[in-house]
């Protein structure tokens, strides 16, 4: 293993490269270009073996070569974001019901209007209910990583389904880090290469992508959402054989620090979990009882990870990403569902960081107190938001 | 089955459609992938459980199926799949003309290795019948209806094969389903040359053009010997080959025999639209020197 | 009933669809005029007309295939495109007996 200092964007593609995936398509978009473009500069200096590169016209063309491929038996790759991602929806759903595990990165971005190139989950959270599994990691270490798991995972047979690797955009994309790259036989001696139960095959020529009538439909939904909760296991038993493998526990579909006789937990998700830790770790030299719950994978939804580390604790204090507009913010929507008769804990839900607004360590401090000492209602509010006064023009 | 397309789809009586896909595969020997985007083929032919298709076969959406069958090419590259087979898109003109030309020009500038067949019943017929970028002027579909003030549809037909021909792919070409021995020699023709091909095929539709169930491959046969649909071949870039007319027919002899058309009869606009439609068909027969 | 993953299904599948009973009239062969070209084949629709071999006959001393038009009534929609293409005119299409008055 070798210790490199290296940005988001490279650790990412090094691991795909060590996955030998058959074909990679993507189309640029901020910040992710970076991914693909060392792959593609990986796939001119002839490294990625007989693999077959694809700038494509769209994301939406990306998303599409990928479907044939995947269906042909390929191993696939490909990363986006923000306007990418929602112009890929509508390829991603069909190849979620079509059950192609497919593999990308999402270099999470805002959505427009307005326009804005930077960080917040906007954007993967407007894909959760695809039936695409969705796992946010906290640096780039967790990301690299990430990438031979989450083929393992969604090439599975009980899973079949496609594999969102959600990481910040510029936040880890483009930040420095030390990362321990994996060796070629390390991730060959966890991956077998892909061997799909069917493919489109002119030895066996069987119909992709039927259509289902009324009588039908509804069945197909059933498995799908079995898949996904078949899922958990299966994810829990490969991140348990990484953690052997390599040495390096992330945790399950939840990674929890501190909750040990904890009165609140704050919940967060993707790099900001990195702050948050800290946060806590000073409250409890305050003697405050705090921890951390971090959520590794939204969907599937950890619900009895959840219910069972939250059992004791009063308050939660969930540190969001994104809006449900109309409602609340999607990570505390869910969580309450999940606990739900379970906890009567009172749950603090804060949308910070929007468009790359900057979550200063203050801020979470702030939140946090403000919560535990009840000065702040329960329910859903934006923090880190300036006075502002609303007009026409 | 010799054609690797079964009987027990739910096409209309008459359907053109399946003529032109059995002669393909029957030119293919079956093999082939293919590729069929939302539309009338797909639904006649893809319900679960119901397929009629003897060819590995893929449907995901209305507007990839240029890029899904991308994805195959390079998936068979990629896995030295390559001698499994051609891939073959049977696309209709909504889904080619219209929502699926950018996965389309896509695929034509990265010259994929792939046969892609636009089945050109000249609307959205799947849905009843409304205007798509390759229904001709005057036309009267559901979305551009014959009303008191408009006769139809209003501009032209678009020109696939300036388009296809405008990416300097290898193979384009035209034919009509009233020529099914033309299909096979096209398409055999079509796969000797390594990237990607443009065949248009016009298959007339029984309830759209509002033409009796054995009227297809007449009406089909009409519209070449009007020149209001040359049938013309090219190979790198160059024309190489068209179907010559014996005795060109007025165009009027092919639109009086559809539903579709009859309104122009009688439209204040009508006849105007008719003249558009006969000097559409001398310029044709002018530019490709169809006229024997 | 089965749900297969993706929803993929197993080719010819739509033979169950028997579609023989959609439409009114059935074409009949008439074999005395059926020269076995295979027209009707090439342009029927629904694959439900098939040029068959029906025995041998002796030309010029060799052996040659009869060959005629057999109609798959199981799964003809009675369009009549083969009465309409049949370069001998050996094909009529005949009003089903049930629709008759």
């Amino acid at each position: 293993m070798v210790r490199k200092v290296v940005r988001g964007f490279y650790a990412v593609a090094y691991a795909v490269k060590l996955c030998r995936p058959a074909v990679i398509c993507a189309y640029p978009i901020t910040p992710q270009t970076e991914i693909v473009e060392n792959l593609a500069t990986m796939y001119a200096n002839g490294e990625l073996g007989n693999c077959q590169y694809i700038t494509a016209e769209s994301e939406f063309g990306a998303a599409s070569i990928l479907v044939g491929a995947s269906a042909t038996g390929a191993r696939t790759f490909t990363a986006t974001c923000s306007q990418g991602l929602i112009l890929m929806s509508e390829v991603l759903w069909n190849a979620a019901g079509m059950r192609l595990p497919i593999v990308m990165v999402i270099a999470n971005r805002s959505l427009s209007a307005p326009l804005s190139i930077w960080n917040d989950h906007q954007d993967s959270m407007a894909m959760r209910d695809a039936c695409i599994i969705q796992v946010y990691v906290e640096n780039n270490q967790e990301a690299h990583d990430m990438i031979p798991q989450a083929y393992k995972i969604a090439e599975n047979k009980d899973v079949m389904l496609p594999f969102m690797v959600c990481m910040d955009g510029y936040k880890l994309t483009h930040a420095y880090e030390p990362v321990d790259l994996l060796e070629q036989e390390t991730v060959d001696s966890f991956l077998p290469p892909y061997d799909p139960p069917i493919k489109l095959t002119t030895k066996d020529p069987l119909t992709f992508g039927c259509y289902a009538p009324p009588h039908c439909y509804m069945e197909f939904r059933v498995v799908m959402q079995r898949a996904m909760m078949r899922a958990k296991k299966v994810m829990e038993e490969v991140f348990k054989e990484w953690a052997e493998l390599t040495g390096r526990n992330w945790g399950g579909l939840i990674a929890t620090d501190y909750m040990d006789n904890a009165e609140t937990a704050v919940v967060a998700m993707g790099s900001v979990v990195g702050l948050v830790r800290e946060v806590v770790e000073e409250m409890r030299k305050d003697g405050k009882k705090v921890g951390l719950v971090k959520i590794r994978s939204f969907r599937p939804f950890p619900t009895e990870e959840l219910r069972k580390v939250m059992k004791d604790v009063e308050n939660i204090v969930v540190f969001e990403r994104a809006v449900s507009f109309g409602y609340e913010g999607p990570v505390s929507i869910d969580l309450k569902s999940a606990l739900f008769g379970h906890s009567n804990a009172k749950v603090y839900s804060f949308a910070v960081g929007l468009g790359g607004r900057d979550i200063p360590r203050d801020l979470i401090r702030k939140c946090i107190n403000n919560a535990i000492e009840g000065k702040v209602d329960e329910g859903f509010h934006f923090e880190g938001v300036k006075e502002f006064e609303e007009v026409i023009i | 089955m010799k054609f690797f397309f079964s009987s027990g789809h739910g096409a209309c009586p008459g359907c053109s459609l399946p003529i032109a896909v059995k002669n393909v595969l029957y030119a293919l020997e079956g093999k082939c992938f293919v590729v069929n985007p939302t539309g009338c083929l797909e639904i006649i032919s893809s319900q679960y459980d119901r397929s009629a298709w003897g060819v590995p076969y893929i449907h995901s959406v209305f507007e990839n199926a240029a890029a899904v069958a991308a994805g195959i090419d390079a998936a068979l590259k990629a896995l030295g799949r390559k001698d499994e087979g051609h891939v073959v898109v049977f696309a209709g003109d909504g889904a080619t003309a219209d929502i699926g030309i950018g996965c389309l020009s896509g695929m034509f500038d990265r010259n994929h290795d792939v046969l892609y067949i636009c089945l050109d019943n000249e609307a959205y017929q799947n849905t009843g019948n409304q205007q798509s970028g390759l229904t001709p002027p005057g036309s009267n579909t559901t979305t551009t209806p014959a009303g008191k003030i408009l006769p139809g549809k209003i501009g032209r037909k678009k020109d696939m094969v300036a388009f296809a021909l405008a990416h300097k792919i290898p193979y384009v070409a035209t034919a009509s389903v009233a020529y099914p021995n033309d299909i096979r020699r096209k398409v055999k023709r079509a796969v000797e040359f390594e990237g990607a091909k443009y065949i248009q095929i016009l298959c007339p539709c029984v309830t759209g053009w509002g033409i009796n169930s054995n009227e297809t491959i007449k009406v089909a046969r009409l519209a070449v010997e009007t020149a209001l649909y040359p049938i013309v071949e090219y190979e790198n870039g160059e024309l190489v080959r068209v179907r010559k007319i014996k005795e060109r027919k007025p165009v009027e002899e092919y639109l009086k025999i559809q539903r579709r058309f009859r309104h122009l009869f009688k439209h204040p606009k009508g006849r105007e639209i008719i003249e558009e439609l006969q000097r559409i068909a001398d310029e044709n027969a002018k530019r490709f020197g169809l006229d024997e | 009933m089965k749900i297969t993953l993706g929803a993929v299904s197993k080719p010819y599948s739509a033979l169950k669809m028997k579609t023989g009973d959609w439409g009114t009239h059935w074409p009949k062969v008439d074999e005395e005029l059926c020269t076995g070209c295979g027209t009707c084949e090439m342009f029927c629709p629904d694959m439900c007309i098939e040029v068959v071999k029906v025995g041998e006959e002796e030309v010029n001393g060799k052996i040659k295939e009869i060959k005629k038009a057999k109609v798959n009534y199981d799964y003809c929609k009675g369009c009549g495109l083969c009465a309409e293409v049949c370069p001998a005119n050996a094909i009529k299409m005949e009003l089903k007996d049930i629709y008759k008055v």
